[in-house]
C-alpha cells in the first residue's frame, strides 16, 4: 500500500510542527518501531525562512530557524524520513520512523495511537489562541448624534 | 614595531569566575530557569531571535540568560551559534496572508473582513505599574469567543482592486543573502529587507522616526499590522515534494503612504513593508517605514539628503553586533598604537615649543 503525497505531507508536517518530546512518547506508548536502521543520525541544522515584500512580492531572507532531520530504514525496506522544527534529536528519529511506519501495514496503529492524539492535541492549541482572539475582537457602534 | 605582551590569564580567568558568580546573584533567591525565560519573558526572546536572526525560543531563553538580561549580548551569542550549524537550504517564502492572527488591526479601514482583531497587546493599557504582579498569585484565564475562521485577507489587497496602490506582484527569483555575500551597495530591495530585518530595534526605531518628524517624510500610516502563525514549507530533495518542516510566530506591518506621484510613477499609495520574528511590533512598524524610505529611488523622488533615504548610512549601521563589535574593540589593550600617539603628541609639542621660542627672543 503506498499513501498518496498529500497524506505523506499532511502527517510530515503535524510530525514536525509537535511540541517537544511528544512524537517520541507516543511512539513510545504505541510500542511500535524497533530495528531501524539509520541511515542518516538525527542531526541539526538550519533553514533559510524566506518572506515576501509586500507579502505578496519579490522574496527575501527573512532569518534562519533550527530544523532536526533524520532518515532510517525498516527491517522490511521502507525509508522514513522526519524532519522536525527546533533541536530535538529524539523527536527527529521518532518522526521518521512514524514516517516509515505510516507506508507499512503498521498504519493504522501509528495513526490512532501517534498522529490522531498528534493531530487533536494541535487542533485544540490553534481553536484555543483563536477563540482568546475572537474575543479581542473590536465591535464597533456609532453614537448617534441627532439634531432633533 | 610591534611588541606582543603575554600574561593576564588568571585575571581573566578569575573575572570569567566571578562574572559566572554574579550572573547567578544571591543563592538565597530561586535560580531562573531556562523555560521561565521563554515562557515569561517572551518579547525579550522573540527580539532576540529577530536580531540574532534564528528562530529558536530554547536557545533565544539560554542566550538571555547567559548573557544576563543584556540582549545585545544575547544576539551576539545566537549569532555565533548560527555560524556552527550546516544550512539545509531555504524555505518557500511564507505565505502571511494564511497566518493564524493573534492579532490584526488597521489603522486605516474600520470595518473590514476579518475584522479589527487586537490580541494580548500593551495598547489602551495605563501604563501604571501593576503591584499586584509583585506577589504570586494565580492569573485569571483570558475570555474567549466562538472563532468564525472566517478568512483574513491583506488590507492592500482591497486597494489593489480600485489600482489605488502600488502593486506588489509575484516574482520568484532567489533573493541575494548577506549571511553568505558581504553587504554591498546598491543593495536591492531584498536584500536591503534583510537587512532591515535583523537590524537593531533601536535604531530602526530612530530612523523610522525621523522620518515622521520630517526627514525624508513619507505620510505612513499603518494599513494592516498583523502578529501570527504561519507554516514553513521546504522542498525536501530526497522526497521530491516540500513539507511543512515547522510553525513560527511573525509580526508583518504594511504601511500605506501618500504617493503624490513622479516622472515615472503616477499619483497613488505607495507601500513599505515589514516582516520580522516573533511578536516584534514597533520593529517591524519601524522596518516598513524605513524600508519607504529608502526606495525613494525606485520611485522616483527626490533625495532631500535625510540619513533615512541613505541605503548606505542606514545598512551599515544598523546591525548592532556589527556595531557593538567596532565599539567594543577600542576596549581592548591599544598599548603599542597608543604609545605611538603619545610619541607623536610629544613631539608636535616639541616642535610647536621650538617655533615658538625665536618669537619670543625678539
Amino acid at each position: 500500500m503506498t499513501p498518496s503525497e498529500d497524506d505523506r505531507r499532511a502527517w510530515m508536517g503535524l510530525l514536525a510542527r509537535s511540541p517537544e518530546g511528544r512524537v517520541t512518547r507516543l511512539l513510545e506508548v504505541s510500542g511500535l518501531g524497533s530495528g531501524a536502521k539509520l541511515l542518516r543520525p538525527p542531526e541539526i541544522g538550519s533553514v533559510m525562512v524566506r518572506g515576501r515584500a509586500g507579502g505578496t512580492g519579490a522574496p527575501f531572507n527573512l532569518g534562519e530557524m533550527t530544523v532536526t532531520r533524520c532518515a532510517l530504514k525498516l527491517e522490511c525496506g521502507t525509508v522514513g524520513h522526519g524532519h522536525v522544527q527546533g533541536r530535538r534529536k529524539g523527536d527527529a528519529k521518532a518522526a521518521a520512523l512514524v514516517d516509515a511506519l505510516m507506508q507499512t501495514e503498521h498504519a493504522g496503529m501509528v495513526e490512532a495511537g501517534v498522529l490522531e492524539p498528534l493531530r487533536s492535541e494541535e487542533a485544540a492549541r490553534r481553536q484555543s489562541r483563536a477563540e482568546k482572539a475572537a474575543a479581542t475582537k473590536v465591535d464597533f457602534f456609532t453614537m448617534v448624534r441627532g439634531e432633533d | 614595531m610591534y611588541v606582543a605582551v603575554k600574561g593576564g590569564e588568571r585575571a581573566i580567568e578569575n573575572a570569567h569566575a566571578w562574572l559566572a558568580e554574579e550572573r547567578r546573584g544571591d543563592t538565597d533567591i530561586a535560580e531562573l530557569s531556562v523555560a521561565q525565560i521563554r515562557e515569561q519573558l517572551g518579547l525579550a526572546v522573540n527580539r532576540v531571535m529577530a536580531e540574532g536572526s534564528l528562530y529558536d525560543p530554547d536557545l533565544a531563553a539560554l542566550a538571555i540568560k547567559q548573557a544576563r538580561g543584556d540582549l545585545i549580548e544575547a544576539i551576539f551569542l545566537v549569532r555565533a551559534y548560527r555560524t556552527t550549524l550546516p544550512r539545509f537550504g531555504a524555505s518557500e517564502p511564507i505565505d502571511t496572508g494564511e497566518m493564524g492572527c493573534d492579532r490584526r488591526i488597521s489603522a486605516t479601514f474600520k470595518d473590514l473582513p476579518g475584522g479589527q482583531v487586537l490580541g494580548p497587546t500593551f495598547d489602551y493599557t495605563h501604563r501604571l505599574l501593576d503591584f499586584k504582579l509583585a506577589a504570586e498569585g494565580e492569573v485569571p484565564s483570558a475570555p474567549v469567543r466562538e472563532a468564525s475562521g472566517e478568512p483574513v485577507p491583506h488590507v492592500t489587497g482591497f486597494l489593489n482592486r480600485e489600482g489605488l496602490i502600488e502593486e506588489a506582484p509575484t516574482e520568484d527569483i532567489t533573493p541575494p543573502d548577506l549571511t553568505r555575500e558581504p553587504l554591498e551597495l546598491p543593495a536591492d530591495r531584498a536584500l536591503r529587507l534583510q537587512a532591515l530585518t535583523r537590524s537593531d530595534e533601536g535604531f530602526t526605531l530612530g530612523m523610522a522616526y525621523s522620518t515622521q518628524r520630517g526627514y525624508a517624510r513619507n505620510h505612513a500610516f499603518v494599513g494592516e499590522l498583523r502578529i501570527g502563525t504561519v507554516a514553513v514549507e521546504m522542498e525536501i530533495p530526497e522526497l521530491g515534494f516540500s513539507i511543512e518542516i515547522g510553525e513560527i510566530t511573525v509580526t508583518e506591518c504594511e504601511t500605506v503612504n501618500q504617493f503624490k506621484g513622479s516622472k515615472t510613477e503616477p499619483p497613488q499609495f505607495t507601500r513599505g513593508y515589514g516582516l520580522v520574528f516573533g511578536q516584534t511590533e514597533r520593529k517591524a512598524i519601524s522596518m516598513a517605514l524605513v524600508d519607504r524610505a529608502l526606495r525613494w529611488e525606485e520611485l522616483g523622488e527626490d533625495d532631500v539628503g535625510a540619513p533615512a533615504q541613505d541605503a548606505e548610512f542606514v545598512l551599515y549601521h544598523g546591525d548592532n553586533i556589527q556595531a557593538t563589535g567596532f565599539l567594543e574593540h577600542i576596549k581592548l589593550p591599544h598599548y603599542v598604537d597608543f604609545q605611538s600617539e603619545l610619541e607623536l603628541v610629544r613631539k608636535l609639542r616639541r616642535e610647536a615649543g621650538a617655533a615658538e621660542m625665536p618669537e619670543a627672543a625678539e
